[in-house]
């Protein structure tokens, strides 16, 4: 008895020295401590909303709101166009300006509606009904997450509710709840799970319970071990919800690198998580779950890390979905010679081009960066590849990277997949971080995707 | 602000470049340099100074011919450079290590594409060409610590271009007694003596080419590269295992006639070859089981081309095949993706 006491005693505290990871992946240095020891601060509403149809992946809404309509905060603006679809909910009170081609972060001008907000509008939700999630079936949950407009706020922008319905041939036993939070800089999913733990954890029962899993495991990188405690204070000794301390790592949150070393289970490629048994959401996404669900309310505002060396007031922020980007960076303000802005984190974000895009369900951060910076980043030159396998030894994936960008070069497109497994590649840019030559890997990779996918198509 | 920019992800990126890479490397064979300069005087000085110049201004020279910018500022000539000069005899004729250079970089390298497209090691390349060319002259070995070594060339050193060089057998007898001129691979491959160990591991009495000699020094000066994580260490490990395990069964068969593995590891330049020639990147596979394969074929084929060749050392041209195997062994070793199909 004693003997079997000090054994699980050991081996929780084993859990923290023996900390599981996958195998290659970088380690990129962190500059998370601006931004982990803030608070999420709501930011004030902007004059004007831009809110995109698409958003999300898969069919953009359909809007059923009128130009001069007036609307609530939380009221639906925009109805799913079909399953791969959610809607989306007015983020302010105001009035439906118009609706029209905008430009957002994604590229190609995209139809948004303009909604112009009421000054002096209140931030609390008044939409909404609220009901008990106990009573409810898990066909009624997956269209109740369908109505909440919840997607995938890790970035990935897949709708919750598809993620949910899992073919009839696999059944999910185990939900991974991602806390990793791998890219620098991004501290969102960490405050998240500092404050927010009750929405969390009722966010992690309605996902259990809509796939009739038996277990949920948080994943949570070994840099935010005071998130790692306040959440075992909270949670039930011999509940269905444990946490696992994972190795600091980039791409540790990649989905199917979370589903290898936490559960040692590979994900076939091409096939999804729900083919091994497992479903993976982000904190940040339960979060939102376990706070709009009971509520019966829809997704209008997110938490957004806001940070790098060109702001002055870095934070995390709760934001009003819409909100446009010129706005966002008045309220927090420049400093140094601003050089380069970044939605989402430094290793998969993406450069924004103009100031006038809306922060749209998945942008997950801001990130500034100055000229200083910037000049140690980029390569002074380009050289040819000397084949020093620092790729290959960085590819989470265990692609050959090296042979890939080869082929690119010689426009070997279908070789790259046919020969060399191009579709696995997840774009994480490892391996144009570790590249001596400065070779641009992974944008080589995106084009030959692109060009193959044309070609398919045609 | 002003500019915005606009680029792809990932928007960090790790700091050493090619260059610094390259030049970490001339670091780690300073101190071999040096060594070699101690041990064998001017003459190898004046040797690693214009090899390298050779090799730098061969580089520079195609460049300009290709109406290319100059590619010397990536070390990568300098580091053939030096590689060259220490794996030749002290006596080398100077004219004879500027056309050696001058191949290994023409020949070896910019005929290919230059840096990173070249298929066999450049260094290498110019040694093959110089003991292909002239291969009395790079057989002539002068002894170590000779007296006066920081005052006076060796007589071969000065040769005019194009001429034979004068024969040092004189000069070698006279500046230290009973100096044979024969390495401890000839000794022992020849006349059945086997140099001991530890002169063979710092280098302090053994004569061959000026940059092999201590294989104490060489290992230092790989570890610093290998700390620095600029080398792969599987490498030049899998490179000795397998040169090791291939004597060792060989003086398993027959002790007498075959050298015990650990003279084979310490003796000629298979620790010069294996830390800084088989681990050149570029003719090297990318693979981590490729790698292995390589490393082991290498060691295996100097073994075999020492034990049964026609010369004493075998490290250069077990370097070549396995620089020429490279692109073969990558094909086969692929490495297994995550989630791959059975």
């Amino acid at each position: 008895m004693i003997i079997n006491n000090v054994k699980s005693k050991l081996s929780n505290q084993m859990q923290f020295f023996r900390r599981k990871t996958f195998s290659h992946g970088v380690h990129p240095p962190g500059h998370k401590d601006d931004t982990n020891i803030k608070s999420i601060r709501r930011m004030a509403f902007a004059p004007k909303m831009i809110v995109p149809l698409a958003q999300h992946f898969g069919a953009p809404a359909a809007p059923i709101v009128y130009a001069g309509q007036n609307v609530v905060r939380g009221e639906p603006i925009a109805k799913a166009n079909g399953f791969m679809s959610v809607p989306h909910h007015a983020p302010a009170t105001g009035t439906i300006d118009s609706i029209e081609l905008m430009s957002t972060a994604r590229g190609p001008k995209t139809e948004s509606i303009i909604l112009k907000v009421t000054p002096g509008a209140s931030q609390n939700v008044l939409y909404g009904i609220p009901h008990n999630i106990d009573d409810l079936t898990q066909e009624e949950i997956i269209n109740a997450i369908q109505d909440t407009g919840v997607i995938g706020l890790g970035g990935a922008g897949f709708p919750s509710h598809a993620k949910l319905t899992v073919p009839k041939e696999h059944k999910v036993d185990t939900v991974l709840v991602n806390g990793c939070e791998c890219e620098p800089y991004l501290t969102n999913d960490h405050r998240i799970m500092l404050e927010r733990i009750d929405e969390l954890i009722t966010g992690i029962r309605i996902v259990l319970k809509a796939l009739g899993a038996e277990q949920a495991i948080i994943g949570i990188e070994d840099n935010k071990l005071d998130a790692v405690k306040a959440i075992q204070e909270k949670l039930p000794p011999q509940g269905p919800i444990s946490i696992k301390v994972l190795k600091t790592k980039y791409p540790q949150g990649a989905e199917k690198m979370l589903i290898k070393s936490v559960l040692n289970r590979e994900v076939p490629s091409g096939n999804y998580p729900s083919s091994v048994g497992v479903g993976v959401y982000n904190v940040g996404t339960l979060s939102q779950l376990g706070t709009l669900l009971p509520q019966r309310q829809g997704l209008i505002e997110r938490v957004v890390t806001i940070t790098g060396p060109g702001v002055k007031k870095p934070g995390n922020y709760m934001i009003a979905l819409g909100t446009p980007l010129r706005f966002v960076m008045k309220q927090v303000g420049y400093t140094g010679s601003v050089r380069h802005l970044i939605l989402g984190g430094p290793m998969m974000g993406t450069s924004v081009a103009s100031l006038d895009v809306p922060i749209t369900k998945t942008v997950s951060a801001v990130l500034v960066l100055t000229k200083e910076e910037e000049a140690e980043q980029v390569p002074e030159k380009i050289y040819p590849c000397i084949k020093c396998g620092a790729c290959v030894k960085a590819c989470p994936v265990h692609l050959n990277p090296t042979q890939l960008v080869l082929l690119a070069s010689k426009r070997r497109y279908e070789d790259m997949q046919e020969k060399f497994h191009l579709n696995d590649c997840f774009e994480c840019g490892c391996c144009s971080y570790v590249c001596p030559a400065g070779i641009p890997l992974v944008q080589y990779f995106r084009i030959a995707k692109a060009i193959n996918r044309e070609k398919n198509l045609s | 602000m002003t500019t915005v920019e606009l680029r792809t992800s990932p928007h960090i990126r790790k700091a050493p470049s090619v260059a610094d890479i390259m030049r970490n490397v001339v670091y780690a064979l300073l101190p071999i340099c040096m060594f070699a300069v101690y041990q064998f005087g001017i003459s190898a000085l004046a040797l690693i100074i214009v090899v390298t110049g050779s090799c730098v201004a061969t580089e520079h020279f195609f460049c300009w011919m290709a109406d290319k910018p100059t590619a010397i500022g990536d070390y990568s000539a300098v580091i053939t450079g030096l590689l060259l000069a220490l794996t030749l005899p002290p006596g080398f004729p100077l004219w004879m290590g500027v056309i050696a250079g001058f191949i290994g970089i023409g020949l070896g390298k910019t005929l290919f594409g230059g840096i990173g497209y070249n298929v066999l090691n450049p260094a290498l390349i110019g040694r093959a060409f110089v003991q292909a060319a002239f291969p009395a002259t790079i057989t002539t070995w002068t002894p170590a610590f000779a007296p006066g070594r920081f005052t006076e060339f060796i007589p071969s050193t000065l040769t005019l271009p194009f001429l034979k060089p004068p024969s040092t057998e004189e000069w070698s007898a006279q500046a230290v007694d009973g100096f044979t001129g024969a390495t401890p691979l000839a000794l022992q491959k020849f006349e059945g003596i086997t140099t001991d160990t530890t002169s063979l591991f710092t280098g302090m009495i053994t004569s061959g080419s000026i940059g092999e000699t201590s294989a104490f020094l060489i290992i230092i000066c790989g570890l610093y590269l290998v700390v620095r994580k600029m080398m792969e260490w599987r490498l030049p490990v899998a490179m000795l295992s397998g040169a090791f395990i291939t004597g060792g069964i060989l003086f398993m068969i027959n002790p007498v006639k075959y050298p015990d593995p650990i003279f084979i590891l310490f003796s000629g330049g298979l620790m010069l070859g294996a830390i800084f020639m088989a681990s050149d990147m570029v003719a090297s596979p990318v693979t981590p089981k490729g790698i292995w394969v390589y490393g082991l074929l290498m060691g295996f084929l100097t073994v075999i081309i020492r034990t049964f060749g026609g010369l004493p050392e075998g490290v250069m041209y077990a370097i070549l095949l396995g620089n020429a195997a490279s692109p073969l062994i990558e094909a086969a070793t692929q490495p297994k993706i995550y989630g791959a199909k059975k």
